[in-house]
């Protein structure tokens, strides 16, 4: 009863739709007008399948203007709910996608200078992703390593402002350079390279409170992506006693495809800001990095190389006017040549940020295993030659695993 | 040298600031693969310019979210998105950094086109990653069936109707276009088919569950062990005893994997390697999603041809 009136009804309003002036002054548009036809009818069996559904038959959908015999029972599929965080969670819609990252590094051999454990499950990362509201996501990284449990980085980002901003508030890596802003487990070393350690603020970085702004910049030949930052002052190498004094960071972005498998990604960044070293004494940061990357399409998940520099000049002030200007760089290679197997080098060298007469060289060579996305086993050999005269022989032993949803990462 | 670097960083700000050039008149639509920017293509015709960012030849789950990607889809009106977890490794990132509030899962120029489709091998119970690359709403090469294709076309041709109100008759004409057409192919791959109902095949990965039921064909095994997993000794031999068992010739493999272990088992039992088009563009001859049936069922009805004599 209630489908012969809903099929009465909508083909009333289809007449008296082909039936108005509005149709009649367009007589030349046939085929549109039936096409038209067509969709209402459309629509008229999916309201009536609908309601079969409700009404408890077990009437199929049939495919939509298909020949009759090929007409197929579509089973309705289960709604696709998104969860928070993109992925999908079925009841549990609206919590966060939540996923726990382990580190755990073993170290054999030599090594005066550092205080590396031999075996030590260096850190586990929780992180929790999800879409805050029309406007918004926000992503949470909470670190727990041998000295206890921080905020990794903990921020909201703005993903729907005019004039292609973006806009992230809270705390987070800064944009300065590339390894800065990779978490542990993305590395393609067990280490972070000589330069970060001895400039940048090692395994926690430039990480901090504050704002961070970026924008797209239109232009017909590459990518470009210009980003501001400002933070409170509070990070392994930026500190403020004061609210006036900040620390800025600014890094501009050029990506350009070379082919349909290669690409060029280069970087400028700038870091200034209050140091503990003194009252009213600065650091600046001046960051160049360089990435070539080839993946050809047809073999993506057997082949790759991705080949990067990142360069590194600090200088900090002291009393008197006097200053100490340190240089600090690394070069990585890196080569996929089996689906699951990595194997790559990378030299190193860095001054030291308050005493650039010591420099510090090294290289390491590693192989990288992927028994899946979730885990990763490395063996990494360490070379390191200390400025004081020290020599190091490392082998590093890297075990990376994953559980629950993880987002994926920017590129 | 302060004052440079506050410079410097207002010059950043300052380019932050400026704005963008006005947008082209046509709908720019931004298709995560091949076979959904050539359904775009024909639904929206000389309205819409289609950009689809994965290739066909390419392993869709594996995509590098490159920037370029970004800039594409910044620019959308439209991003459709194949859905059921296939992009999860590589869109987020592109969606989350285009700074296009319209191309935001919820927002008006977001399309998951799997919404109304017919979809298989859904898991029940609990699912963990032990069972490989699974896919907790069900698998995502959907598109793989022509009745799929029909209705991916209506949920395009809805959606641009919807952002562009004006030209709702001409892509409801697109649409009847390409409905005719698919549906007289249809009746022509069906029937150079229906003789090889119930052919036993081996696929790779496991791309194919819609074609091959729709087509009648009867997969009874993969060269991968699970989902995503690359072949291990023990699976492949157990592979080549059971197609013994069963008599199965044809092992169907995607261009992106590598064919040695498929060759390996095909020589096993006598049987043949077929490189089939996943996606549009996938080989050079299957160009667009209509073409991509025509050369699929073209290779397969002749290979098959030869094995069975029929």
């Amino acid at each position: 009863m209630r489908l012969n009136l809903l099929r009465s009804l909508v083909l009333t309003c289809v007449f008296t739709l082909i039936g108005s002036p509005g149709f009649a002054q367009q007589p030349s548009d046939e085929a549109a007008l039936r096409a038209e036809v067509t969709r209402l009818r459309e629509a008229l069996d999916a309201l009536e399948a609908r309601l079969a559904a409700l009404e408890g038959t077990t009437q199929g959908v049939p495919a939509p203007t298909a020949p009759p015999q090929q007409a197929v029972a579509t089973p309705e599929p289960p709604a696709v709910v998104p969860s928070g965080g993109g992925g999908v969670g079925n009841s549990k819609v609206f919590n966060p996608d939540t996923s726990l990252l382990a580190n755990f590094v073993g170290a054999a051999g030599r090594n005066p200078v550092s205080d590396q454990p031999s075996l030590q499950l260096t850190e586990v990362e929780a992180a929790f992703q999800a879409v805050v509201d029309p406007y918004a996501r926000a992503d949470f990284f909470l670190a727990a390593g041998p000295d206890g449990l921080e905020i990794e980085e903990g921020f909201i980002t703005f993903t729907s402002l005019p004039a292609s901003l973006l806009l992230k508030v809270g705390k987070m890596r800064a944009q300065f350079g590339k390894v800065n802003m990779i978490h542990t487990h993305l590395m393609p070393t067990a280490d972070r390279p000589l330069v970060t350690e001895n400039l940048v603020g090692g395994e926690e970085g430039l990480s901090d409170s504050g704002f961070s702004l970026s924008k797209l910049v239109a232009n017909p030949f590459m990518f470009i992506e210009a980003t501001g930052e400002v933070f409170r002052g509070n990070s392994s190498v930026f500190q403020s006693s004061e609210r006036s004094k900040l620390n800025y960071v600014g890094r501009l972005r050029g990506y350009r495809d070379l082919t349909e498998g290669s690409n060029i990604d280069l970087g400028a960044s700038v870091a200034f800001g209050p140091t503990e070293v003194g009252p009213d004494l600065n650091k600046r940061l001046i960051g160049m990095d360089a990435t070539f990357r080839y993946r050809p399409l047809r073999r993506a998940i057997y082949k790759r190389f991705q080949a990067r520099t990142e360069l590194v000049w600090s200088r900090q002030t002291f009393p008197a006017a006097a200053q100490e200007k340190a240089f600090g760089y690394y070069g990585l290679g890196e080569y996929q040549f089996a689906r699951r197997w990595y194997v790559g080098g990378r030299y190193d060298r860095s001054a030291r940020a308050l005493d650039a007469s010591l420099r510090d060289t090294g290289g390491s060579l590693f192989l990288t295993f992927w028994p899946s996305e979730f885990s990763q086993i490395r063996s990494q050999y360490r070379r390191t030659n200390y400025a004081e005269g020290v020599k190091a022989n490392e082998f590093l032993t890297q075990f990376s695993f994953a559980i629950g949803a993880h987002g994926a990462h920017v590129f | 040298m302060r004052s440079i670097i506050r410079s410097l960083f207002f010059m950043l700000l300052g380019t932050i600031a400026m704005g963008r050039p006005a947008g082209a008149q046509t709908l720019r639509v931004v298709a995560t693969t091949a076979d959904l920017g050539s359904l775009a293509q024909d639904v929206g015709g000389d309205k819409v310019t289609v950009v689809a960012l994965a290739k066909g030849y390419q392993d869709p789950h594996f995509v590098d979210p490159k920037p370029s990607f970004i800039l594409e889809v910044s620019r959308a009106n439209l991003l459709l998105v194949i859905g059921r977890e296939l992009e999860i490794g590589w869109l987020p990132p592109l969606i989350n950094n285009s700074r296009n509030a319209k191309v935001q899962p919820g927002g008006g120029g977001y399309l998951d086109a799997s919404a109304n489709v017919k979809i298989l091998e859904i898991p029940t119970g609990q699912i963990t990653r032990a069972m490989g690359d699974v896919h907790p709403s069900g698998n995502p090469h959907y598109w793989l069936e022509p009745d799929n294709g029909r209705r991916m076309a209506q949920a395009i041709r809805d959606k641009l109707s919807e952002l562009a109100p004006a030209n709702r008759a001409y892509f409801a004409q697109r649409y009847v276009d390409f409905d005719k057409r698919l549906s007289e192919a249809q009746k022509r791959w069906e029937a150079t088919m229906a003789p090889y109902k119930g052919t036993k095949i081996v696929t790779y990965h496991r791309s194919w569950p819609n074609f091959m039921e729709h087509f009648g064909l009867d997969v009874i095994g993969y060269v991968e062990p699970k989902p995503g997993v690359p072949p291990s000794p023990t699976h492949t031999l157990e592979l080549i005893a059971e197609m013994k068992r069963q008599s199965s010739k044809i092992i169907v493999v995607e261009p992106y994997f590598d064919l040695k272990t498929a060759q390996s088992i095909a020589t096993q039992v006598g049987g043949k390697v077929l490189v089939l088009a996943p996606s549009a563009g996938g080989v050079k001859e299957a160009s667009d999603y209509l073409g991509l049936f025509e050369y699929n069922i073209n290779l397969l009805a002749s290979t098959l041809r030869q094995i069975t004599g029929k």
